[in-house]
């Protein structure tokens, strides 16, 4: 769906649940989401809705996955660095994860 | 009968207020709850949600019995509640646990639950001791540092917002008039009613029933009542939404139906409930990262704080005014844990025109009648 203006930075190799993707330096984890086509990074912990990036400044908290083995974080706000874990959230996180 | 006149004006349109107006609803009463607005300092939005019955009472064995006969009515009540509005308020009581982390605290507990225990006419709430090992049992989650601690197959807990919304549901539903920001300014019995003056306009009622929390420390003596309060601070941290851990609420920890767990150990000296005290937070943290290791890679939420009703004793009070008959007041710390007993017992005492004394004398005010010495 997104498309790249320009491949400007360099290539940056991240994993989502274990599946390799490429990111370009100075992508934020929800752009690199995105750009991969990577569209619901999480289902909330009450209803089990579909959430995705959207706000990509910081204010929804939709975006939240866990980066490098620490849960909830805001995709949107964390920059992408090469060999970073990135993984989806289903529904309540595990306690003590 | 005039648009402003009523059978019980019920002052205060928190928990104790809006259980106590529905309970008098469901006895045929008209009723209208005078609330302040929205910036109100409301132990309803901030309390941490317990029905709780371990150690309840040391000092007035009545309270112990009072307690437990909310506790036993509360499934009932939920039934009730969620019958006329359709809302689930997740009471649950799977029994609850008091941690120790230290063998003194676990002696400290074991000390208060003996006295409790000893006390002449004290009910029996089945409260025993546990070493860590059966602590574990039930919990297997709690870290190195707990030593043991009590349980009491009574303690449960509720959804507390939930609980706030659906009572505001059930006394709309049943034709209360709420009425916000209409604080009571002053009230006075004219004619053989009481009117009840506010900024905005006077209503008349014929009964009063005060259920203001720690304002009814100003409300009372207008009609010939008091109410000792002595209010004091709290404070709460959750987390995110956990897959559920803890199937046991602890005194000072318990995670929601939602998910979501909520620590609250403090207790302070002020009436300010607009801020924090970073180091009260993260000692409760700290002390529940004990409790729960596992706690420590959740993430914090929100934190806040919140002003707990609290009488001078910490035990209830229940009374009608001998100056002026058809004044109440219904006031205590436990807004949740008693709310069955509001709504079921103590409204229709109000209905009726008379409390009764063999459930609810000893929480009179005139308990506070005693020579001063020195």
């Amino acid at each position: 769906m997104f498309r790249r203006l320009a491949d400007a930075g360099t290539a940056v190799g991240l994993t989502v649940d274990g599946r390799p993707i490429e990111a370009r330096a100075g992508d934020t984890v929800a752009a690199a989401l995105l750009a991969a086509g990577i569209g619901p990074c999480r289902t909330t912990p009450v209803s089990a809705a579909p959430r995705a990036p959207y706000c990509l400044m910081g204010v929804c908290f939709d975006c939240l996955v866990t980066i490098d083995g620490v849960g909830s974080r805001q995709a949107c706000l964390v920059p992408v660095h090469e060999g970073m874990k990135v993984e989806t959230q289903q529904g309540k996180r595990e306690a003590g994860r | 009968m005039a648009a402003d006149a009523f059978d019980v004006a019920v002052v205060g349109g928190g928990l104790v207020g809006v259980a106590t107006a529905w309970g008098l609803a469901r006895e045929g009463c008209r009723v209208v709850v005078l609330d302040e607005g929205d910036r109100a300092v409301r132990a309803s939005r901030g309390n941490f949600a317990l029905v709780w019955v371990q150690s309840k009472g040391l000092g007035l064995p009545a309270y112990t019995s009072w307690t437990l006969r909310s506790s036993n009515a509360w499934a009932g009540f939920a039934q009730t509640l969620k019958e006329e509005t359709g809302l689930d308020v997740c009471f649950q009581r799977p029994g609850g646990l008091h941690l120790a982390l230290s063998d003194h605290e676990l002696e400290a507990r074991a000390t208060t639950l003996k006295r409790l225990h000893n006390q002449a006419g004290a009910a029996d709430y089945k409260a025993e001791m546990l070493d860590r090992a059966q602590v574990a049992k039930m919990v297997p989650a709690i870290g190195p540092d707990v030593v043991g601690g009590s349980y009491c197959p009574f303690d449960g807990h509720v959804n507390s917002l939930r609980l706030f919304r659906t009572l505001h549901t059930a006394i709309h539903a049943r034709d209360v008039t709420y009425l916000p920001s209409h604080r009571v300014e002053s009230i006075f019995k004219e004619g053989g009613e009481f009117r009840l003056r506010t900024a905005v306009r006077e209503i008349r009622a014929a009964k009063v029933a005060l259920a203001a929390s720690n304002a009814n420390m100003r409300l009372a003596p207008m009609v010939g009542l008091e109410a000792p309060m002595r209010p004091e601070r709290g404070q709460i941290v959750v987390t995110e939404r956990l897959r559920p851990f803890l199937h046991h609420p602890v005194t000072t920890i318990r995670q929601t139906d939602e998910g979501t767990v909520m620590i609250g150990d403090s207790k302070e000296d002020s009436t300010d409930s607009s801020r924090l005290t970073i180091g009260v937070s993260a000692k409760e943290a700290e002390r529940a990262v004990r409790m729960f290791p596992l706690l420590a890679r959740a993430n914090v939420v929100r934190t806040w704080s919140a002003i707990r009703v609290m009488t001078q004793d910490g035990f209830p009070i229940y009374d009608q005014s001998e100056s002026h008959p058809g004044a109440f007041t219904v006031c205590c710390h436990s807004g949740v844990t008693l709310a069955a007993n509001h709504a079921l017992s103590i409204a229709p005492m109000i209905a009726r025109g008379a409390l009764d004394g063999s459930l609810v004398a000893p929480f009179s005010a005139r308990r506070f009648h005693v020579q001063k010495t020195g």
